[in-house]
C-alpha cells in the first residue's frame, strides 16, 4: 500500500477544498453529535434504581476541599514517611550486622588462601562493602514505602491530589497533570519523565519534564531518611521517628514549592504561554487488593531498583576503594579531589568529601551516602558500620554539624538529575539544550539555597 | 514519509509484531478504553502470564502484548494506552488510533466502568466509527448495583449491534465468556451491526465527496468514511503515515 507524494497532495488538496466549503467547525459538530448519541443511549439503558449515598462524591467533599485538602495531603504524606522511617529501622539495622558480619567471614576467605591485599582490598572493601550498604540502606524502606504508595495509588488518591495541586500549577502557568507525572517521579524521575507524555501541550510537556528532579526518587529517599535520623538525632534530645517524618515531608513540601517556582520563571521566561485546560477525571475509590499490591509493589518497583542500585553500586565501590588507595604523594587520589573541592563544599555547608560522593553518584542518586561513607572509611580508621548510630559517630568525627546534614538533604533534593533520567530527557525532547538545562536549572539552584542556608546559619553563629 | 510512524514508532512495533511470536499467533486483538476501568487488570486476566512489555525506538510507544487463548485458538492481544477519545491530542491517542487504523485488529475489545458508562461511551462511539469489530466490555459491573444504578446489557447490544459482556476483572469473573465471544467473532459467528450515525446533510456531502475521491485513488480495505471525516478535520498525518507503510 503505497501513496505516492502526487496522490497525496491531490487528495489532501481536494479535502481542503471540501473543508473550506463547510460552515461552522466540523470537530465541534462531529462532537456534537457523537454526545447526542451517546446521551441518548444512556437514557435508554441506565436507570438509577434507588438513590444512594454517594460515598465517593462524600469522601470528595472533604479530601478536595480548600480547606481540609493541603492538610490531608500533608498528613499522609507524613504518615507514609513516619511508618516508613520506622518501619525500616529494625530490618536495616538487622541486614547490616548481618553482611558485616559475612565480610568478616569474606576477608577470613581471602586471608587463608593468601591472596594479594589489594584483590581484598578491591573486592571486599570496595565491591562487597558499598553492595552491603547499597542493600541495607535500601531495601528496607523501599519495601516498605512502595507498597504503601501503590496503595495510596491503588485507592485512587493521587487524582485527587493533581485537582487539588491544579489551581496552584495553573498559577505558575503549567499543567494540572504535572503532578501526576511528579507523582511518578517519586519512583524514579526517568519513569516521571517518561509520564510527562501525558501532557499535550509541549510547552507544559517541557515545564514538566525540566522541574520532575525536584521530586525526590526512590534513589535519594534512602539518602533524606539516612540524614533526617542523623541530623534529629544530633540535634534534638529525645529524638524519634515522627520528627523524622516531618523533616523528609518538609524536604519533599519544597521540593514542591520550587517546582512551582521554577514552573512560573520558566513560563514567565524560556516558555512563555498561557496554562491549557483539561478535564480530569476523579475515579471511584476502590479498596486496594493488598495481595496484588504488594506483589506488584515488591517486583516491579522495589526489586527492579534495587536491581539497578547494584548494578551501579558495585563498580562505584572498587572505583572509589582504587582511588582512595592509590596515593600521590602522602596523600591518597580521593583525598586530593576532595580537598581541592572542599572549599568551595565548605562555602554551601557540605564539604569536599560531600560534592565528590554528588558527583561519582551521578550514574545513580542511590550510591551516594554509600560512596560518601567508603570515603571517610578510607581515610580514617576502619570501623565496623552496623547501624544508623555509628552512621552518626562516623560522619560527627568528620566534622558533621546538622547544618551539613541539612544542607546534604537540600543538595540531594534539588542538584542535578542521575544519568538514567538525563539521557530519558534527551530521547523524549530531542534536544541537547533542554537536556542541559535540565542539569543546569537543578544545580544552580541547590548551590544557591545550599549557599544561603549555610550563610545564615554562619551569621546566626 | 509520516509524521506518525516517526514520532511515535508505531511502525516499528508493528513490524516486530509481524516478524515475532505475531506470526505464531491466528489474529490480532486490540484492548482500548479510557483510563481506570480496570482495562490493564482484564489484559492480564486475558494473557495471564504470557506477555511482555515491548519498548519500540523512535518516541517509544510502550505496549503490552500477550498471547490470549480461545479455546485452542492463540490470538495476539495487545494492550493500547487508556485514553478518553481518539482525537490524537496526545501521544498515547495518536498510538491507540493509529493502531488501530493501521494494524486493523481483528477484534477490538472497548473496555468501559459500567459504573460511568456515559462518560465511556464517547470513546467507544468514536472506536466503532473507525471499525465497526468491536465487543463492548462492561467491566465492574459489581459496583453497578453496589452504586444504586442498572445497566441494562441487552438493550445496551441491540442499540449498539455489537456484542456486550459483563465482566468482573479483578476477580476473574466474566472472562471465559469475553473469550468465548471473542472466539465467534473470529469464526465468524458474530454480526456486528453498528449503523453510523448521520452528521448533517451539509457534512454527509462533504464526506461523501471526498469519499469518492479517496476510493478512486486508495487500496479497498481503508475505512474511507473515517479517513475522510478526519482529513476534513485536517488530520493530514493520517495520508502521510500510510504511505510511510511500506517505504
Amino acid at each position: 500500500m503505497n501513496i505516492d507524494n502526487g496522490k497525496q497532495q491531490l487528495i489532501l488538496g481536494e479535502a481542503a477544498k471540501i473543508r473550506q466549503g463547510l460552515s461552522g467547525k466540523l470537530r465541534d459538530q462531529i462532537a456534537t453529535t457523537v454526545y447526542q448519541e451517546v446521551e441518548e443511549i444512556t437514557q435508554q439503558v441506565v436507570t438509577k434504581e434507588r438513590p444512594q449515598k454517594d460515598w465517593d462524591r462524600l469522601f470528595d467533599r472533604w479530601v478536595t476541599s480548600k480547606l481540609l485538602g493541603y492538610p490531608l495531603m500533608l498528613a499522609l504524606l507524613s504518615l507514609v514517611f513516619w511508618l516508613t522511617i520506622t518501619g525500616a529501622n529494625y530490618p536495616s539495622a538487622w541486614l547490616a550486622k548481618m553482611f558485616f558480619g559475612f565480610q568478616e567471614v569474606l576477608s577470613g576467605w581471602f586471608r587463608s588462601v593468601g591472596s594479594p591485599e589489594w584483590l581484598h582490598g578491591f573486592l571486599v572493601l570496595g565491591v562487597y562493602r558499598s553492595l552491603a550498604w547499597v542493600v541495607s540502606v535500601m531495601l528496607p524502606p523501599m519495601a516498605i514505602f512502595f507498597p504503601l504508595f501503590t496503595f495510596l495509588e491503588d485507592l485512587g488518591y493521587l487524582p485527587r491530589v493533581a485537582f487539588n495541586m491544579d489551581r496552584l500549577f495553573k498559577k505558575a502557568g503549567a499543567h494540572g497533570k504535572q503532578v501526576l507525572t511528579m507523582c511518578m517521579g517519586f519512583g524514579c524521575n526517568a519513569a516521571g519523565v517518561i509520564a510527562c507524555r501525558i501532557i499535550e501541550s509541549p510547552r507544559e510537556k517541557l515545564i514538566a519534564i525540566l522541574t520532575n528532579n525536584f521530586v525526590p526518587c526512590n534513589g535519594r529517599f534512602p539518602t533524606l531518611f539516612a540524614m533526617a535520623a542523623v541530623f534529629m538525632g544530633a540535634l534534638v534530645v529525645g529524638y524519634n521517628s515522627a520528627m523524622g517524618a516531618f523533616l523528609v515531608a518538609g524536604i519533599v513540601l519544597l521540593g514542591i514549592i520550587i517546582t512551582l517556582l521554577v514552573s512560573w520563571g520558566l513560563s514567565k521566561t524560556l516558555l512563555k504561554g498561557e496554562p491549557s485546560n483539561f478535564t480530569l477525571e476523579l475515579p471511584s475509590y476502590r479498596v486496594p487488593k493488598v495481595g496484588s499490591l504488594i506483589i506488584r509493589s515488591v517486583l516491579d518497583r522495589t526489586l527492579f531498583v534495587l536491581m539497578r542500585a547494584v548494578i551501579v553500586a558495585a563498580p562505584a565501590g572498587g572505583i572509589v576503594w582504587i582511588m582512595a588507595n592509590i596515593g600521590i604523594g602522602d596523600q591518597s587520589l580521593l583525598a586530593h579531589i576532595a580537598g581541592f573541592l572542599d572549599g568551595f563544599g565548605r562555602l554551601i555547608g557540605l564539604d569536599g568529601y560531600i560534592l565528590l560522593a554528588f558527583l561519582l553518584g551521578l550514574p545513580a542518586n542511590e550510591i551516594v551516602v554509600p560512596i560518601l561513607i567508603m570515603s571517610y572509611l578510607a581515610g580514617g580508621s576502619l570501623m565496623e558500620l552496623d547501624s544508623l548510630a555509628a552512621l552518626q559517630r562516623l560522619l560527627l568525627d568528620n566534622g558533621w554539624t546538622p547544618l551539613t546534614a541539612l544542607n546534604m538533604m537540600l543538595f540531594s533534593l534539588l542538584h542535578f538529575p542521575c544519568a538514567t533520567t538525563l539521557l530519558t530527557i534527551r530521547k523524549e525532547t530531542k534536544s541537547t539544550k533542554w537536556t542541559l538545562l535540565a542539569a543546569i536549572i537543578p544545580t544552580v539552584i541547590a548551590i544557591v539555597v545550599c549557599f544561603l542556608v549555610a550563610t545564615v546559619a554562619r551569621l546566626w553563629g | 514519509m509520516g509524521l506518525t510512524n516517526q514520532s511515535t514508532g508505531l511502525m516499528a512495533f508493528l513490524n516486530d509484531l509481524q516478524q515475532e511470536a505475531y506470526q505464531k499467533a491466528e489474529g490480532l486483538v486490540a484492548l482500548a478504553g479510557n483510563p481506570n476501568t480496570g482495562k490493564s487488570t482484564l489484559f492480564n486476566a486475558l494473557t495471564g502470564l504470557r506477555q511482555h512489555t515491548g519498548n519500540w525506538p523512535g518516541k517509544t510507544v510502550t505496549l503490552a502484548q500477550g498471547i490470549v487463548d480461545c479455546q485452542g485458538k492463540k490470538l495476539m492481544a495487545v494492550d493500547l494506552p487508556g485514553t478518553y477519545s481518539l482525537l490524537a491530542n496526545s501521544v498515547d491517542e495518536q498510538v491507540a488510533r493509529d493502531f488501530l487504523y493501521l494494524a486493523k485488529p481483528a477484534v477490538t475489545i472497548v473496555v468501559v466502568d459500567a459504573t460511568c458508562l456515559e462518560r465511556n461511551l464517547n470513546l467507544l462511539l468514536q472506536i466503532l466509527e473507525l471499525t465497526p469489530r468491536v465487543i463492548l466490555c462492561l467491566n465492574l459491573v459489581d459496583e453497578v448495583t453496589k452504586k444504586g444504578l442498572q445497566v441494562d446489557k441487552a438493550k445496551l447490544a441491540e442499540l449498539l449491534g455489537i456484542p456486550v459482556v459483563a465482566t468482573i476483572a479483578r476477580e476473574n469473573q466474566g472472562v471465559l465468556e469475553l473469550k468465548e465471544t471473542i472466539r465467534q467473532a473470529l469464526d465468524g459467528k458474530i454480526k456486528f451491526n453498528y449503523q453510523c450515525k448521520s452528521y448533517s446533510p451539509e457534512i454527509e456531502e462533504a464526506i461523501q465527496q471526498l469519499e469518492e475521491i479517496l476510493k478512486s485513488q486508495l487500496p479497498e480495505d481503508l475505512n474511507t468514511r473515517w479517513l475522510a471525516l478526519r482529513l476534513l478535520e485536517g488530520e493530514e498525518s493520517l495520508l502521510t503515515a500510510n504511505g510511510g507503510r511500506s517505504e
